[in-house]
């Protein structure tokens, strides 16, 4: 009889997430499924299923291309989130200070948030053009020999993408954080000050351990845009030079698209969604299921 | 307040059902976004507006492939748009085995397209199961270098008239502070002058069997390692602002006299006429750059993606029969720069440049099918993806090109 009320109790919020549910397991857990079946298979623009085995990620993983793609990920994951999480961080401190025309300051730290990426890389696309940029501003301003032109080379062109998202992504994360220190209760700033501990040691042993789920949170939300980077990189180099800018969700979509291999597209898709099952799950896992249960 | 809110969704509904009623509205995806291409496509939209029946709703995407993407996912997704660009190719030959494009096989016999298209074969990529799929409505050919004759004067050279000159030339024209070779480092720009290097120092036979008959040999031959390593040598004569830039702002640096010469398709000559420059004059063309040139009659074509609606149809085919109009052809052709698909059209207004182009087509010996009409999408990108690391990762050894090239032709569709 209890077990009967609970079940019963709450019923329209049990009926508000029914389409949540549908969505999830239709959308999610059934497309994904598809997904990955077509991988198997020799499908061009339309959904075949003549299964041929693991050939499509042999290809995949024979492919420069890809590689590339998947090295650039990484480079671009690990620089964008630690550039993001500490100019973030640095920001926000400064603006916790109680400084004059804060609100100024936040206003010009958020603003490249709210721009595009495809704007963002195209800001950046001219202000790193040899002929019309930055270069050529310090050249004319008579510094004849400064060089920045990173989207020229196929060694740097990365960097110049990840300097792009960081200018983006860097407000939303100081945003955040400067929640995170105003949740801070001042008794603990007035007993670290008595207790005589320097400002910095104040910030990095006790302040950033007592702002961790803020950390958690932009982490999370840094590493789902990174894993979908796509608009910035075709704005800002279309991939180039050569096949130096690539990444794996632009190599799914031109496969998908313009090059009509569906079933190769869907090879790629599968190794991107890997990563985040094998990694990001147990992770969130441990960070929010069992901390709740606990 | 509410009554006059009511009252202008009213109307504007009996507007929009009206609109429906009188006139097919047809929209045209197409990548027609230069100046020149421009002025091109608004006459197609003019002339077609001027029948009073119907109305063109322009729809430009920049970039080919980007253009192309949204139609494939549109159609696809059930929101076809009424007619749409493509190449002269394969790239839509899945849609119409699938049965999504509109038969034109019909309209075709009616209007005897097979005796007035020349040259035969720029029919063949519309044709799928012995039916009419696409309509032509331009030759393209990628094998043309354009250059400003202005700056070949003042360092005092002639015009080059095949690729080796075009190398030898660059140091004295560097020295003068002009760009040996403009070329724009997007992927399809870098592959396009490939191709006019192979077809310039390969020559048409290797370029068929390698292309056509998918020859291992021939993609591992000593002639085909010279294809690469020519190419290569084109890296140091370009400029540092190469990379992304687009094709016409590239021609645009030998129209302002920044740069000596660019590789690229005929449609540059629209660029050229819209910044008011005379050919022969202000600028040169040189086919090939070869003394034996061959060309590609690529070109693009029009597909009309199934509707559910007669009348809407029944436009369609208004519109195909339109583009092939002679005097159409001929007005579209003079202001893209390409070469009407008719045969029997008079050209007489043409330039020295499109009479170059126009002489070489009435020989067989001179044309080539391009390579995206041989290969599928996948290959050709594939081939383009390498073509393109090759081109901007100068330690990469010609042997190591060489291998993956033939490796792809061999294992491609």
């Amino acid at each position: 009889m209890k077990r009967k009320t609970r079940m019963w109790s709450n019923l329209s919020a049990k009926i508000a997430s029914i389409p949540m549910l549908i969505t999830a397991v239709g959308v999610f857990i059934l497309c994904v499924a598809y997904s990955i079946a077509l991988s198997f298979t020799r499908s061009r623009y339309f959904p075949k299923f003549d299964f041929i085995g693991f050939d499509q990620y042999i290809r995949l993983w024979t492919t420069d291309r890809w590689t590339v793609s998947v090295s650039n990920l990484l480079i671009f994951g690990v620089l964008f989130i630690g550039f993001c999480l500490v100019i973030g961080f640095i920001l926000a401190v400064l603006l916790d200070r109680n400084i004059r025309m804060e609100g100024v300051f936040r206003t010009i730290f958020l603003y490249p948030y709210a721009l595009s990426f495809v704007v963002t890389g195209l800001i950046w696309q001219w202000m790193m053009d040899p002929a019309l940029g930055i270069q050529n501003v310090v050249r004319n301003l008579g510094w004849e020999s400064f060089n920045f032109a990173p989207l020229t080379s196929t060694e740097y062109a990365i960097y110049g993408v990840v300097i792009a998202a960081v200018w983006q992504g860097t407000g939303l994360i100081m945003c955040l954080m400067l929640a995170g220190l105003r949740g801070i209760d001042r008794e603990i700033w007035k007993a670290a000050r008595v207790d005589g501990i320097p400002l910095w040691r104040t910030y990095i042993f006790i302040i950033i351990p007592m702002i961790r789920p803020v950390i958690v949170t932009a982490v999370v939300l840094k590493a789902i845009s990174v894993v979908r980077v796509y608009d910035l990189v075709v704005a800002q180099t279309g991939g180039g030079p050569g096949i130096a800018t690539e990444v794996p969700a632009k190599f799914v979509i031109d496969h998908f698209t313009e090059r009509g291999n569906v079933a190769i597209a869907m090879a790629a898709a599968t190794m991107m969604l890997l990563p985040v099952l094998l990694l990001v799950g147990p992770w969130v896992y441990n960070e929010y299921v069992r901390r709740a249960r606990a | 307040m509410k009554t006059s809110r009511i009252a202008l969704l009213a109307s504007a509904l009996m507007c929009s059902s009206a609109f429906t009623a009188q006139a097919a509205d047809l929209e045209v995806i197409h990548w027609w976004t230069s100046g020149g291409e421009q002025a091109a496509v608004s006459l197609l939209a003019k002339e077609f507006d001027a029948n009073g029946k119907d109305h063109w709703r322009d729809s430009a995407i920049a970039g080919g492939e980007q253009a192309r993407a949204v139609v494939m996912q549109r159609i696809l997704g059930g929101d076809a748009p009424q007619a749409a660009q493509f190449n002269n190719s394969r790239q839509f030959e899945e849609l119409a085995e699938a049965g999504m494009l509109l038969d034109l096989t019909d309209l075709a016999e009616k209007e005897k397209w097979r005796d007035v298209i020349r040259p035969k074969s720029i029919l063949d990529p519309c044709e799928v199961d012995g039916k009419l799929y696409c309509i032509p409505i331009n030759i393209h050919s990628d094998q043309w270098l354009w250059t400003n004759k202005a700056i070949y004067k003042e360092v005092g050279l002639p015009e080059p008239k095949n690729w080796q000159d075009v190398i030898d030339q660059a140091d004295k024209i560097r020295a003068a502070g002009y760009i040996p070779l403009a070329v724009g480092g997007q992927g399809w720009q870098e592959d396009l002058t490939f191709d006019d290097v192979f077809m310039g120092v390969g020559g048409k036979d290797l370029w068929n069997r390698v292309y056509v008959d998918r020859d291992e040999d021939a993609a591992r031959s000593k002639d085909m390692a010279k294809v690469f390593e020519t190419f290569g040598k084109l890296r140091e004569l370009t400029d540092e602002g190469s990379a992304g830039r687009n094709w016409n702002d590239t021609t645009s640096l030998v129209v302002r006299g920044k740069a000596a010469a660019q590789a690229m398709g005929d449609w540059a000559r629209g660029e050229f006429v819209l910044a008011g420059k005379k050919a022969g004059e202000d600028y040169g063309c040189v086919p090939g750059p070869s003394e034996s040139p061959v060309l590609t009659t690529g070109g693009d074509v029009f597909i009309f993606p199934k509707q559910s609606d007669p009348e809407i149809e029944a436009a369609q085919l208004r519109l195909a029969s339109m583009l092939l109009d002679p005097d159409v052809q001929v007005k579209f052709n003079t202001a893209k720069g390409s070469t009407p698909v008719r045969g029997d059209v008079d050209m007489a207004s043409a330039d020295s440049c499109m009479q170059k182009g126009l002489a070489l087509l009435e020989d067989d010996a001179n044309i080539a099918l391009p390579k995206n009409a041989i290969l599928s999408s996948d290959t050709d990108g594939r081939i383009q993806d390498l073509v393109s690391q090759f081109w901007n990762t100068p330690s990469m050894s010609i042997e190591d090109v060489q291998n993956q090239f033939a490796d792809i032709l061999q294992d491609g569709s």
